[in-house]
């Protein structure tokens, strides 16, 4: 239990001791060193479950299994390598945008609260704590995409404010509802909210009201996954704000908001006896998806480009989980995971390439091959991976997905496949003079540090080669938890 | 059933839901700021008043608690805050044209009507004495949207924003008695967050738009020309 606890603590004391840091260059490397203990207690915590099963806490406060601990994990990995990516790009930012002390400040206070934040999200085991999270991961992280403080920035950030505040607060009509019917069933009222006594007593609850509920709570946690029509706020958000938020709001966040729809589609499910909640995820994740393709070719952000895709990819996840049965739900986990190391290791790249070209302008950045080798093949080598070329692990979960699909909805393939296509068509005419060609005057080399990149793309790769097989039966019970069977 | 079959403290609950809602109307119709801070205070207060009645009429002491949090919370220290910065953003007495403002009432109207149709399965269900409250607390929810849809200033919205908190305390509140403490202290603790940052946000707005018009910030779309 010392475990999980040390999961929470550690960011938690991180918010104060990095509001008291005023030293800029300390404080980048405090925040590189908060997050890499908190990676290595979610590696004990991994190891634990995997030792010995789900774990309760005795106050039924937290719960870990398969399927979040992996999650923790995640979090607390791509947590440190944005926090190593952060620090010479922040201070980097300090010198070129007059950024003050006070706002660095608040810069790594606020992104040990949001890890704070998703890892509370990730681990609690009440439903109604799992919103507080998700909402504080929201307010942890809107002061930071307005932190250049330009009109376009302010602007970002209110339309994330505004349509993730209002947007949750339907996924909290969602909670009450799924209080009011659990309330009759449990014993004790304040058990009625505890995960493990809702999907125990998820036969008895009254249908009618839990697919009222689901609807709120798609509708709700779905704007945080930034479900299309529901997705404005996030191009805007990841464009305006510092890389770093990009990396981690696209890698990290919009997993923890599907996390919690999944970790509802279980109980309503179980209550329901139908396949309705898997038809709504398919369906707004099949228009996401489309949508989202589509949107890539008009970009000329490069950031904004690649949040497109996050959307594209977070679509996939939710029509995967809403097929729901083994071979989807595993092959959507394993979307998740390799989305995410791939999205952030991008966005860092990115990061790099606009502070390489002075602009986030697709059409200004120009040959980054030759101003920069370790970051134009960095790009490159991401974007291949993202579009889902063999062998990169992206390709093998796509694929298992659309085994998935031909199995049980042979016709919603062809649809699938043009997307994919569609999707891996506008990446590349924007990706391929920006890599290659003659660099523009005046473009000059920054101090950066790949090394994180490279090992997540690293990642990626062995998982599309072989998952290793401690993961892959990882996967396989976290499967069995969501879908009730193994995928093999 | 009835109005006049049911007990008196039922009848005197379904007038205070009546009450909160009837604030919203007003929300939806005031044009100028301060009257509108004072209107989402007041609908704190009967919300407050409600929740005290109800603990009262079915003897669950910790809504008391709730009760408090909400006096002091929304009634208080969060129209508190708003007074203050309007005056500190010298928008106090700003009047704000609502565009089509019978419209936006016929539009209110409806959404209440709809309400009720939404919680048709809820009520069937319920046997509480609040029962009956249920739409009226969906119908606050929706009219928090509706005003947040309709205004362009930054601080109409907050207050539309904080309303639909309202109504969502209001609906845990009439239809399961109030979530359990830790879920509710959480929400609270949220609430009173998003506050504070509401308010650093007009500074910043402030500082890089020159004013609160939230139709100023047209800056991102999709494609530009």
């Amino acid at each position: 239990m010392t475990a999980v606890w040390l999961v929470l603590l550690i960011p938690l004391a991180g918010i104060g001791v990095m509001a008291l840091i005023g030293h800029l260059r300390a404080a980048g490397w405090v925040n590189v060193a908060l997050s890499a203990v908190s990676f290595a207690v979610s590696v004990w915590l991994a190891l634990i479950v995997y030792a010995d099963g789900p774990l309760l806490s005795p106050s039924r406060m937290l719960y870990i299994d398969a399927f979040n601990v992996y999650l923790v994990t995640l979090t607390a990995f791509v947590g440190l390598t944005t926090a190593i990516f952060s620090r010479p790009y922040m201070q980097h930012e300090v010198e070129t945008r007059q950024i003050g002390k006070g706002r660095m400040r608040l810069y790594h206070s606020m992104y040990q609260g949001f890890m704070f934040a998703m890892q509370a999200a990730l681990t609690t085991n009440n439903v109604g704590i799992l919103w507080v999270a998700m909402e504080g991961a929201t307010l942890a992280t809107v002061l930071l995409v307005s932190l250049y403080r330009t009109p376009e920035a302010v602007e970002a950030a209110w339309k994330y404010f505004v349509l993730c505040g209002v947007g949750i607060a339907q996924a909290l009509f969602g909670t009450v509802l799924l209080f009011f019917a659990a309330e009759r069933e449990v014993p004790t009222r304040d058990d009625a909210l505890l995960w493990n006594v809702l999907y125990d007593s998820a036969a008895h609850l009254e249908p009618t009201v839990l697919t009222l509920a689901f609807v709120f709570l798609l509708v709700g946690y779905g704007t945080k996954v930034g479900l299309v029509p529901l997705h404005n706020w996030l191009p805007d958000a990841h464009s305006e704000g510092p890389t770093p938020m990009s990396a981690i709001l696209s890698g990290l966040l919009l997993n923890v908001a599907l996390y919690a729809l999944v970790r509802v589609k279980m109980i309503v499910d179980g209550a329901l006896q139908s396949g309705l909640a898997g038809y709504l995820m398919m369906g707004f994740g099949l228009l996401s998806f489309m949508v989202a393709g589509l949107f890539l070719h008009r970009q000329r952000d490069i950031k904004r480009m690649f949040s497109y895709s996050s959307i594209e990819h977070m679509g996939l996840m939710t029509f995967a989980f809403g097929i729901g049965g083994p071979i989807a739900t595993f092959g959507a986990l394993l979307h998740m995971t390799v989305h995410s190391l791939t999205k952030s290791a991008i966005f860092v790249t990115v990061g790099h390439a606009a502070q390489i070209a002075g602009t986030q302008s697709i059409e200004k950045i120009r040959g980054l091959i030759r101003t920069q080798p370790t970051v134009g093949w960095g790009l490159l080598i991401g974007t291949v991976a993202i579009a889902g070329f063999p062998p990169f692990g992206v390709f093998t979960s796509e694929f298992l997905v659309l085994i998935a699909t031909m199995k049980s909805w042979p016709w919603l393939t062809v649809p699938l496949l043009v997307g994919l296509a569609i999707a891996f068509a506008g990446l590349f005419r924007h990706i391929h003079p920006m890599v290659y060609g003659d660099p523009p005057e005046g473009q000059v080399p920054v101090r950066a540090n790949m090394l994180p990149v490279m090992i997540q793309l690293g990642f990626v790769l062995w998982l599309g080669i072989a998952v290793p097989v401690f993961l892959s039966k990882w996967f396989e019970q976290a499967t069995v938890l969501i879908s009730g069977s193994s995928p093999l | 059933m009835e109005f006049t079959q049911l007990s008196l403290y039922d009848q005197a609950i379904l007038l205070l839901a009546a009450i909160v809602l009837f604030t919203s109307f007003i929300m939806l119709a005031q044009p100028r700021i301060v009257p509108l801070i004072h209107a989402f205070a007041w609908q704190g207060v009967w919300l407050a008043v409600t929740t005290a009645l109800v603990a009262y009429v079915t003897d669950h002491p910790h809504l008391y608690i709730s009760a408090g949090m909400t006096l002091a919370l929304k009634a208080l220290l969060i129209p508190w805050m708003l007074h203050r910065l309007a005056v500190r953003l010298n928008i106090h007495r700003d009047i704000e044209a609502v565009r089509y403002p019978s419209m936006t009432l016929l539009a209110g109207a409806s959404l209440v009507v709809f309400s009720y149709y939404v919680a048709i399965p809820i009520v069937q269900l319920s046997e509480l004495v609040t029962r009956n409250a249920i739409a009226i607390s969906i119908a606050v929810i929706l009219l928090g949207m509706l005003l947040m849809i309709t205004r362009k200033k930054a601080i109409s919205q907050v207050i539309g924003f904080m309303s639909i908190e309202n109504g969502l305390f209001f609906s845990a509140m009439v239809s399961t008695f109030g979530m359990p403490m830790v879920v509710e202290l959480g929400v609270a603790f949220d609430v009173l967050v998003a506050a504070v940052l509401f308010g650093v946000f007009f500074f910043q707005m402030r500082e890089s738009i020159d004013s609160l018009d939230v139709d100023r910030l047209n800056r991102l779309r999709e494609v530009d020309e």
